[in-house]
């Protein structure tokens, strides 16, 4: 099958949306597809052979933030000359709300045309505006994939029509094997001896997200830490992330700040091995979240995970029963959850147990074959993508359009 | 005068234009539901020839293959209108035979029946996503069909109201479980 991915969002940024589209892309090629991705990104970045770059995108305030986005004249004609070229049974668009790439490819193209929402954000100011504009491109899309079922609800509530749920995907045993750091390890672990308790009880808690984002919650676990450390004096938090450090732990007792180790950005190796050496990997995330990949890679290494009660994170551990969960912003909640799960291995391994079995539904080889199965639901029987002519309107109507 | 003259034609001209780019919307909305029902139709055909092949392959015990052979074969001949039910009835037979693991497990142990649960699997994955998309495109029609200009200047023409495929396709719990 030749397959068509648009990616809305910088290659040479990295994200979410970005490393989902470089994992489904090299799936397929893998399975032996023709795959090729529509990427913004400079000229000079080095691509992987299958991306083709859409030019660079250009930074403008949009939302309440500024977005790296793709749109115009140029970018325009980039997309069609590239649905010409690729001639594509199928093209996939991701996010095709955000007036970047993904609504220019809508706009630009006719027939099978799959599309994924990867973010739940409220209905934006702009969005209303663009209704109409939005409802036309969107009317194209003949299956629409949403990340979970918290994504598809407020599509379903803010677009209309209906979706199926496809979760991201993740490379399980990537994460089931990565060997674990001592250094990252407490005491225990390191000793397999399992229990411990009384005063010199410790662990290691795991915290990976942007230090500086408030949205990830690592304030909400900087208020829960002197709770923990009263009653575990010896465990340790190790934070991997962008961010002020010293910003971070101001709020914390000046004694205390030790237990607290950053590790700045980690790469995807080391994010595995993090992962498979602590004790309890914490996501206090209090909004914004539609899916929780993070939870997902934290299951695949065998870390207990606790995290947030946000609706998307309540899904991906099975309403509580693959991970356990706190209220959301409270770190009284945090802390308690924290001190009992790090007192109890029992209970740690029967986490570690249930969300490696909860997780193989996330594995690529699960979530690919979905996809796919989205892929020939459309294309059975249909015409392969062209350039839309009816869409550049007044000069084909009038005969004028030139080929 | 002229000019006010002008100004009605420019006027007029502009609203033709985007009522045509309206019937160009909905014409490409009703291909669309021609496709998501055409795949549907395939999709639903796939589910009752798996069920039928695995009913008359002898791996299952005879009253199971009885029900399922019904079922199956009631699916595929149903009139028009009599298929929701039909097909909503093959879904129930199929959750009632594949209740249990046990089962599914029985069925990949025989000779080729590795390759049937595969299909399937698939076949009862792929009947709710065919019918999703299909009413997907039902849904946008029908929105843009009760809207007034498309109303008042019948830029429907004669198509058919579009309607939804209303049916139960939960699939059997053994075969839909992720985790394994």
């Amino acid at each position: 099958m030749r397959i068509g991915i648009v990616c809305p969002y910088s290659w040479d940024v990295p994200g979410g949306v970005q490393f989902h589209i470089r994992d489904l892309a090299e799936y397929f090629i893998g399975l032996g597809h023709e795959v090729s991705v529509l990427a913004p990104a400079d000229d000079d970045t080095p691509l992987p052979p299958y991306v083709v770059s859409a030019g660079r995108a250009v930074p403008v305030p949009y939302n309440g933030s500024v977005a790296r986005l793709n749109f115009g004249f140029l970018s325009a004609a980039r997309v069609r000359r590239w649905l010409h070229e690729g001639r594509f049974d199928v093209i996939h668009i991701h996010e095709p709300t955000s007036p970047s790439l993904g609504l220019l490819a809508c706009w630009a193209a006719q027939g099978p045309i799959v599309a994924t929402f990867h973010t739940s954000n409220p209905r934006s100011r702009a969005m209303i505006a663009a209704y109409a504009i939005l409802q036309a491109a969107l009317e194209k899309i003949s299956a629409r994939v949403a990340v979970s079922e918290y994504a598809r609800r407020t599509l379903v509530e803010h677009l209309g029509g209906d979706a199926v749920v496809i979760p991201n995907g993740v490379d399980v045993d990537f994460f089931a094997r990565a060997e674990p750091r001592p250094e990252w390890q407490s005491e225990e672990a390191r000793s397999s001896v399992e229990g411990g308790g009384g005063r010199r009880a410790g662990g290691t808690i795991g915290f990976i997200g942007r230090i500086d984002e408030p949205r990830k919650g690592l304030p909400v676990l900087m208020r829960a830490l002197p709770a923990i450390l009263a009653a575990r004096p010896h465990t340790r938090l190790l934070v991997a992330g962008r961010g002020d450090e010293k910003e971070a732990v101001e709020g914390l007792p000046a004694e205390l700040r030790s237990r607290v180790e950053f590790l700045g950005m980690i790469s995807d190796e080391e994010k595995a091995r993090f992962l498979r050496s602590v004790d309890l990997y914490v996501a206090p995330n209090t909004g914004g979240e539609s899916f929780g990949i993070i939870l997902v890679e934290a299951m695949s290494a065998g870390a207990p995970v606790l995290a947030s009660d946000l609706d998307a994170f309540a899904q991906v551990l099975d309403q509580g029963k693959a991970g356990e969960l706190f209220t959301n912003e409270d770190a009284d909640a945090l802390a308690e959850a924290a001190v009992r799960l790090l007192a109890d291995p029992g209970r740690r391994a029967e986490l570690r147990e249930r969300g490696s079995t909860h997780v193989r539904r996330f594995d690529w080889s699960t979530v690919g074959a979905d996809i796919l199965s989205v892929y020939e639901t459309v294309t059975a029987g249909a015409a392969a993508v062209a350039t839309d002519e009816r869409a550049t309107g007044l000069r084909a109507r009038l005969g004028l359009a030139r080929d | 005068m002229t000019p006010t003259l002008i100004w009605i034609l420019v006027a007029l001209v502009a609203v033709g234009l985007y009522l045509s780019w309206t019937a160009g919307r909905l014409d490409r909305l009703h291909a669309r539901i021609d496709a998501a029902r055409a795949a549907l139709d395939a999709q639903l055909l796939r589910r009752a020839s798996v069920t039928q092949e695995l009913a008359t392959s002898g791996v299952l015990d005879p009253a199971a293959s009885i029900v399922l052979y019904e079922a199956a074969h009631a699916a595929r001949q149903a009139e028009e209108d009599q298929r929701e039910v039909a097909e909503s009835e093959l879904s129930q037979a199929l959750r009632a035979v594949f209740a249990e693991v046990q089962q599914v497990e029985e069925v990949r142990e025989a000779p080729g029946g590795e390759e049937t649960a595969r299909e399937l699997t698939e076949a009862v994955r792929r009947v709710p996503m065919a019918r999703r998309f299909h009413n997907d495109a039902v849904g946008a029609a029908r929105r843009l069909r009760e809207h007034r200009k498309v109303r008042w200047f019948r830029l429907a023409g004669h198509a058919p109201f579009p309607m939804s495929f209303e049916m139960d396709d939960e699939p059997p719990a053994a075969l839909a479980d992720r985790s394994a």
